[in-house]
Formats: structure tokens, sequence, C-alpha cells
């Protein structure tokens, strides 16, 4: 299980996590959702230890990691995958060697394993003959899914996912949702995805929860949390631009 | 005058901040380089980039510096009659000075902006962060090998500039300037000592570590999207170059 206790995270003064309390429970899926620029991506970050919390404390199977040495916090790594938001894939190097990556760094397979395995993953978030590309030829939604084939190349235990179909078109977006509930259904892997698409987020999680104002308004089962009545939350899943939640920089423009 | 102070009082607080992480850097690559698996491959495609790519414009450089130093050199000693020198003051400038000064500017342009603009980018589009996640250490796997990539090449193109220096020099004061061959060569080789070639190389090898050094912990600290990169890379240029020039000094001086 991963619990994220009272943290607490400013950049340059913007408190960005204000006393932000979250449970994760090991095996399913949790979606968080919140408005753009609402601290999702650094919340994700403050899991896998790539930010660390002002304040608070990040446990993952009872383990501080915001207090660790690199060593022990690699050791913690190796049991997770990410996809960034833009992706982050690494531009030297083709698609392939991308997917390869963490094969190469962390397992002893065989140059042929290796390749087979890159096959089959870029396969499952459907990409094929691509793997001789470079990142730069690839569109953005495909640069997204060879980003996610490198995050589960090493069938990671946890694997958090920044808005896994942003970007993508709705068959392509309704595929990926798919890959990650049968990927967890087989692997029993603790998934974490940041989403903006409330109908998929409803569709694919075990658990939602929302961050307004850098805490965790409300989570829960996805009926609990649409039967939930705070009012954030209920503009938030209507799509309205009145309510709680005001629009500043689109009444600014 | 209390501006001036507070003023200057910041620079130097933060001249002393980036040093200790320049050198924190430092320390970091070569622990990382100490602990086993050294990423071969890394360093040889580094090695390359820094090394065989700089090739072509080390050896122009180097040429036409031998020749317009005997050139000058050939003005001044004419006065007194000692056109015969002009071989081992070519040589000796090369070696000692102009080869690992100027090869490591070259390179300094060449490949230590380019350093500072990758790892930059790097930085900038999560690339160094998605390496933490899969738990590599990208000090390892991007500091590393450009360390010893520049540590290592920089005295083989330092060697080859002044090689072809002394040719281009051989080539304006025998060819062009008809100075007699036999007393240019047996001038050069009577004054000019292995130890002159010996501690520019040590020179170049210092050199190669500020270039390489510099520019990764430049593109290793940028922030603030394609901006930041485009400044980090002059940065990179701007510091390591003075820094070579400033440790010229005192090499040469605790040297020679
Ligand atoms: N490294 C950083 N330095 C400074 N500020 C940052 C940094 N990372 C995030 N922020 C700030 O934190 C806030 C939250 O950013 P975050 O990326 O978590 O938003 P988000 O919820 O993921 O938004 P989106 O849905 O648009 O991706 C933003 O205001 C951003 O400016
Ligand atoms: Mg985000």
């Amino acid at each position: 299980m991963i619990r994220l206790v009272d943290v607490h995270k400013s950049f340059n003064g913007q408190k960005v996590l204000d006393g932000l309390d979250l449970e994760i429970e090991t095996g399913k899926i949790t979606v968080i959702i919140g408005r753009s620029g609402g601290g999702k991506s650094v919340l994700l970050k403050h899991i896998i230890g790539l930010i660390r919390p002002d304040r608070g404390e990040v446990l993952v199977d009872g383990v501080d990691i915001t207090r660790l040495n690199d060593r022990r916090l690699n050791d913690i790594r190796k049991n997770f995958g990410m996809l960034f938001q833009d992706a982050a894939l690494f531009d030297s190097m083709t698609v392939g060697e991308n997917v390869a990556f963490p094969l190469n760094e962390h397992t002893r397979l065989k140059r042929r394993q290796i390749d087979e395995i890159v096959r089959q993953k870029l396969v499952q978030v459907g990409l094929r003959d691509v793997a001789h590309k470079m990142p730069s030829e690839l569109s953005g939604g495909m640069r997204k899914r060879v980003g996610l084939a490198r995050a589960m190349a090493l069938d990671p235990k946890v694997i958090l996912f920044d808005e896994p179909t942003t970007g993508l078109d709705p068959i392509t977006a309704d595929a990926i949702d798919r890959l990650i509930v049968d990927t967890q259904k087989h692997t029993k892997a603790t998934c974490v995805a940041i989403s903006h698409d409330i109908e998929s987020t409803f569709k694919i999680a075990d658990a939602v929860a929302m961050i307004y104002h850098g805490k965790i308004i409300v989570s829960g089962t996805p009926d609990a949390v649409k039967a939930s009545e705070v009012p954030a939350l209920q503009q938030f899943i209507q799509r309205k631009a009145e309510g709680p939640i005001m629009n500043h920089h689109v009444l600014d423009m | 005058m209390i501006k001036f102070i507070e003023t200057v009082g910041r620079g130097l607080i933060r001249f002393v901040e980036e040093f200790g992480l320049v050198m924190f850097l430092f320390l970091a690559a070569l622990v990382w380089m100490l602990r086993p698996p050294l990423r071969l491959r890394a360093v040889f495609k580094q090695m390359e980039f820094v090394g065989v790519d700089s090739l072509l414009v080390v050896i122009l450089m180097g040429t036409f510096t031998g020749g317009v130093l005997a050139f000058q050199a050939y003005h001044g000693f004419r006065l007194f009659g000692a056109e015969g020198l002009v071989g081992s003051t070519v040589a000796l400038g090369m070696t000692r000075e102009l080869g690992p000064v100027l090869t490591s500017l070259m390179v300094t342009g060449r490949a230590g902006s380019a350093m500072a603009a990758e790892l930059g980018t790097m930085r900038v589009t999560e690339q160094i962060d998605a390496l933490y996640t899969m738990a590599c250490n990208p000090i390892k796997y991007l500091v590393v090998p450009r360390i010893i990539a520049g540590v290592l090449m920089l005295p083989v193109l330092t060697i080859i500039a002044d090689f072809v220096g002394i040719i281009g020099g051989y080539l304006v004061g025998v060819g062009l300037l008809e100075i007699n061959s036999g007393i240019y060569v047996a001038k050069m080789i009577e004054i000019v000592e292995l130890d002159d070639i010996f501690n520019g190389l040590i020179k170049s090898a210092c050199f190669g570590l500020i270039l390489s050094l510099v520019g990764c912990y430049k593109g290793f600290y940028t922030s603030g999207g394609a901006e930041g990169v485009g400044k980090a890379t002059t940065q990179a240029v701007v510091v390591a170059s003075v820094s070579i020039f400033i440790s010229d000094y005192f090499l040469t001086a605790a040297m020679f």
C-alpha cells in the first residue's frame, strides 16, 4: 500500500500540495482527477521520490521513501514504472531502445528475449514497425504510447500513469484504457493514473480521488465519489464553468 | 557604497555556491566512475564525439596556427639574424601553450556547448527524471562518460595539434621564407624537450576536465524550457573558456 500523510510542497512560495493525505490500495486502479495546474503531476512525482515534500511522509509498504538514501530508493524504484505526461522518451535512442532500456538495465535477459518483449509491449499499445524509428519521428500520441510500453516493460508492481489517454483519439484512448485494466488484471499491479477524462475515469477506476487546493477533497469507490455532494467535485464531473471552482484564467482572457 | 558591497557580496556568494555545486558534481562523478559497471559503449560514443569529430577543426586550427607563428617569429628574429630559431619557437609555442589552449577552446565551442545543450534538453523534457524513475543514476549514465571522454581525448587532440602545428611552421618557415631546412630542424630538436610536450598534455587533460565538467554542470542544472537551454549553452562556453584561461596561468606557473 502507498500512503501519503500530510504532504506539503511549495514552489517559490506557491503552495501546490497543502497537507495532502491519500491512501492507494495495493492491486487496484486509483485514478486522480483535478483541474489543470492543480498539482496532480507533482503528487505523482512524490510517490516515486522524484520530488521530496517540504513536510510529510510518503509511505510505500510502510517505508517512508522521503528519508531513504539513493541506493535504497533505487531498490524501491525498480518495482515502479512511470509514464510521464510528455512521455519523456530518450530522444537519442530509437523507440525500440527506449522500451528495451529498463530491461537492459535491470534484467539479465538475452538480446533476443529483450527484442521479443519490446515487440510485444509495442503491439500491446497498438504500435507496429516503429521500433527502429526515432522518437522525434512519431506523433504526440504515438510517443505517449511508447512511454506507456516503456513504463510497463518490466511488468512493475506499481505503475504510475500521468494522463495516459490525453491527446489520443477516442478509439485509441479506449484501447489504452482496456490495456491498463487488462495489465492490472494480469500482473495484479497497483496502478495510479491521472486523468481528465471523466467517462474513462469511472470506467477503469477501482478508486477515485480528487485533488483541489492542494488537498484530496473526495476519495473512494467510483460510485461513492459520484454520489458525493462536494460541490467542486460535482462541478468537475458535470463539466460546468460556474461553481466553486472559478475559471480565473479563462475569465481573464 | 553599501549597494556596491551588496552587489559584490551577492556575486561572491553566487560564485561560491556554483563552485560548490560544480565540485559536488565532480565528486559524485568520481564516485560513480569507480562503481562498476562502467558503460563502455557510452564512453566510446562520447570519445568519438569529443575526439574523432573534432579532428578536422583541430587539424586546420593547428596547421594555420603553426604557420602564422612561423611568420611572426621570422619577422622578429630576422632583425638579429636568428632565423634558425623559428622552428624551435614554433614548436615550443605549440607544445607548451597554443596546442593545449587553442584545442581546448575549439572543443569547448564544439563539444562543451553540445554537452550543455544535450543535458539541458534532457532536463527540461524530463528525460533525466525518467532515468531516476528507472533506478538509473543520470550522473553515472550521462556525466561520467562525458568527463572521461574529455579527459582522455583532449591530450590526443593536442598531440595532433602540436604535430600539425610544427608541420605548418615548417612549411611556412622552410618552404615560404626559405630558412635552411637542416638548421630549422636541428635547432628545434636541440631546444624542445620531452617535458615541454608532456606538460602541455597534462594541461590539456585538465582543460578537458574543465570543459566537460562545466558543460555537464550547466546542462544538468538547467531550468526554464528552451530559453533555459540556450542560456545554459552560452554560459557553458563562457565559463569553461574563462576557466581554461585562468587555470592555464596557474598550471603554467606551477610547471615551467
Ligand atoms: N518543478 C517545478 N517548479 C516550479 N513550479 C512547479 C514545478 N512543478 C510544478 N510546479 C507548479 O505546480 C503546480 C502544479 O503543477 P502540476 O504539473 O502538478 O499540475 P497538474 O495538475 O499536473 O496539471 P495538468 O493537468 O495541466 O498537467 C503548477 O502551478 C506548476 O506551476
Ligand atoms: Mg500534469
